[in-house]
C-alpha cells in the first residue's frame, strides 16, 4: 500500500506542505467549528469536534456507518442541533431556530442522499421556490436563472417534469440546481450518491467535480474515492464521533497514518 | 312495496322533504368551510415548533373531540345565545342556524385536525429538511411545502369527517333549528304514525343518497391527487 511514499525516500513533511493537489489558494476560515459535542441519548456522536473550512477549498468526510459524519454535515445547517460548541459560518455563529437562522441557512446548500425534492412541484418549481420565496426575486428572473442551472447540471430538458418522473441521479442534479439557486456561500453533500444505481453514480459526481473547479466551498460526505481524488483539498475521516485523520486525499489513501483508517480503507478496498 | 311508495307520496305531498335537506346540506356547506379553515390552523398549531401553540391546538382537540356534539350545540343555543344574549342575526331562524354551523364548526374542526395531521405523517421528514435547508421558516414552509402534500394524503379521512359531519348536521335541533330533517322527521312522527316504515325509509335514503357520492368522490380524488414519490 504505501510503498510509493516508502520508494520515493522523500521526507513526509515536505509532501503534507506541497499536499493540497487543487493549485487554487484557499481564502479566509469560512465553515468554523469548535469543540462541537453531541449526544444521541447515551451515544456521544460528536466529540469535541474542531474543524476548519476555508473558503474555496472541498473537504471530504469519510468513515465508517455511525461515526457521526452525517450528523456533523447536518450540524452546520442547524438540521442537527448540537450540545455545546460553536458553529460559525462566513463569522456568524449559528442562531437559534428563527428569522435569523432560515436566513443563515439560505447561504448553505444542502444535497440529501434521498434527493429531497419536493414531490408536488416541478422540476422548475422546486429550483424557482427558494430564490422567489427567500430572496424575493421575481418569477421570471427566477425561472431564468433556474433554467440555467439546470443545463448546466444537464437536466434543462426535464424542466416541466414531476420528481418522481425523473431517474435518481437526474432527480439528485436537480437537488444541486436547487442549492445552487440560493447562491450559498458553501455547500454540503450529505452522502449524495449512496442511494443511487451504479451507473447513476457518475453523473452526480461530475456535477460535484465541475462545482469544486469553479471554486465553491463543499463539504462533501461520501465514500467516492474518486471524487475525492479528482477534487478534494483534504479528506477527514470521522470514527466513532472523532476526527481520526486529516490529510490531502492522495496522502490519506495511499499512506493513512491511524490504524483505524487503514483498517477502513482497507475494507472499503476489497469490494 | 306499493304501500311504501305511495306513503312516500303521500309525505311527499305533506311535508317539503327536499327543503328540510337542503337545510342540512346548507349546514354542512358552512360547518365544512368553517372546520377547514380553523381545522387547518389547528393542526399548523399542533406541527408547530412553538411549545405553547402545541399546547393549545392539543388541548383544543382533546376538549372538543371528546365533548358530545349535542353538548356543544345546545351550549352555543342556550348559553352563548340565550344568556348571554349575543344575537347573529335580526332573524331569529338565522341566528339559530348560524350558532349551529357554528357549533358544528367548533366540533369538528377537532376532527379535520387530526385528519390534516394524518396527511402530515404521509409526507417524508426529508421535504420539510429540504424546504428549511434552502431557507424558508416554519409557515412559508408549511405553507408551500407541507400541508400542499398533507391535504393530498388526508382526503380520504377529510371525506370520512365529512360524511359524519352531513349526518350530525341532524343533531342541529338542539340548536332549535327547526326546519331540517330530524325536526321534519319528528313532526312527521308525531302526525302520520301509520307511515312509520315510510317516514324511516325516507330519511335513511335520503342520507345515503347524499353520502355516497362524497365516498366515491374523496376516494377517486385521494388516488388522482396522490403525490407521487
Amino acid at each position: 500500500m504505501d510503498q510509493s511514499t516508502s520508494a520515493a525516500g522523500q521526507p513526509t513533511a515536505d509532501e503534507i506542505t506541497d499536499a493540497p493537489t487543487s493549485d487554487r489558494a484557499l481564502g479566509a476560515p469560512l465553515v468554523e467549528l469548535k469543540r462541537v459535542n453531541k449526544h444521541f441519548g447515551a451515544l456521544h456522536v460528536l466529540q469535541n469536534i474542531d474543524l476548519t473550512v476555508r473558503k474555496g477549498e472541498v473537504l471530504v468526510v469519510i468513515g465508517p456507518s455511525g461515526s457521526g459524519k452525517s450528523t456533523l454535515c447536518r450540524a452546520i445547517n442547524r438540521l442537527e442541533t448540537i450540545d455545546d460548541g460553536t458553529i460559525a459560518i462566513d463569522g456568524k455563529e449559528l442562531p437559534e431556530e428563527g428569522k435569523a437562522l432560515a436566513k443563515l441557512r439560505a447561504e448553505v446548500g444542502m444535497v440529501f442522499q434521498s434527493f429531497n425534492l419536493f414531490a408536488h412541484k416541478t422540476v422548475l418549481d422546486n429550483v424557482t421556490l427558494g430564490p422567489r420565496k427567500v430572496r424575493g426575486m421575481s418569477k421570471k428572473a427566477a425561472e431564468e436563472h433556474a433554467r440555467k442551472l439546470l443545463d448546466r447540471v444537464g437536466v434543462g430538458n426535464q424542466a416541466g417534469k414531476m420528481p418522481a418522473q425523473l431517474s435518481g441521479g437526474q432527480q439528485q442534479r436537480v437537488a444541486i440546481a436547487r442549492a445552487l439557486a440560493m447562491q450559498p456561500k458553501v455547500m454540503l453533500f450529505d452522502e449524495p450518491t449512496s442511494a443511487l444505481d451504479p451507473e447513476m453514480i457518475n453523473e452526480v459526481l461530475d456535477a460535484m467535480v465541475a462545482l469544486a473547479q469553479e471554486g465553491m466551498t463543499m463539504i462533501v460526505v461520501t465514500h467516492e474515492m474518486g471524487f475525492a481524488r479528482k477534487a478534494a483539498n483534504r479528506v477527514v475521516f470521522m470514527a466513532d464521533g472523532q476526527i481520526v485523520e486529516e490529510a490531502p486525499p492522495e496522502e490519506f489513501f495511499t499512506a493513512p497514518k491511524s490504524e483505524r483508517a487503514r483498517d477502513f480503507l482497507s475494507k472499503i478496498l476489497t469490494h | 312495496m306499493d304501500d311504501l311508495l305511495a306513503g312516500f307520496a303521500e309525505l311527499f305531498a305533506q311535508y317539503d322533504v327536499l327543503a328540510a335537506f337542503w337545510v342540512n346540506i346548507q349546514l354542512t356547506f358552512w360547518a365544512a368551510i368553517l372546520s377547514l379553515v380553523l381545522g387547518t390552523v389547528l393542526a399548523l398549531m399542533r406541527i408547530s415548533p412553538i411549545a405553547s401553540l402545541q399546547w393549545a391546538g392539543t388541548a383544543y382537540v382533546t376538549i372538543f373531540r371528546n365533548t358530545p356534539l349535542t353538548i356543544i350545540l345546545t351550549f352555543t343555543y342556550l348559553v352563548v345565545f340565550a344568556q348571554l344574549g349575543i344575537a347573529l342575526s335580526d332573524d331569529l331562524n338565522a341566528t339559530f342556524f348560524w350558532y349551529a354551523v357554528i357549533g358544528l364548526a367548533v366540533y369538528h374542526a377537532a376532527f379535520v385536525c387530526e385528519a390534516i395531521r394524518s396527511g402530515v405523517n404521509t409526507v417524508p421528514v426529508g421535504q420539510a429538511e429540504a424546504a428549511r435547508a434552502i431557507g424558508l421558516s416554519f409557515l412559508p414552509a408549511a405553507s408551500m411545502v407541507i400541508l400542499p402534500q398533507a391535504f393530498r394524503g388526508a382526503i380520504a379521512p377529510l371525506g370520512n369527517t365529512l360524511i359524519a359531519l352531513l349526518k350530525n348536521s341532524t343533531v342541529a335541533v338542539a340548536a332549535s333549528v327547526a326546519n331540517e330533517t330530524s325536526s321534519l322527521m319528528r313532526t312527521m312522527i308525531e302526525f302520520r304514525p301509520d307511515l312509520m316504515v315510510a317516514i324511516f325509509l325516507l330519511f335513511a335514503i335520503g342520507y345515503v343518497i347524499l353520502v355516497i357520492p362524497i365516498g366515491l368522490t374523496t376516494t377517486w380524488l385521494s388516488t388522482k391527487l396522490a403525490v407521487k414519490r
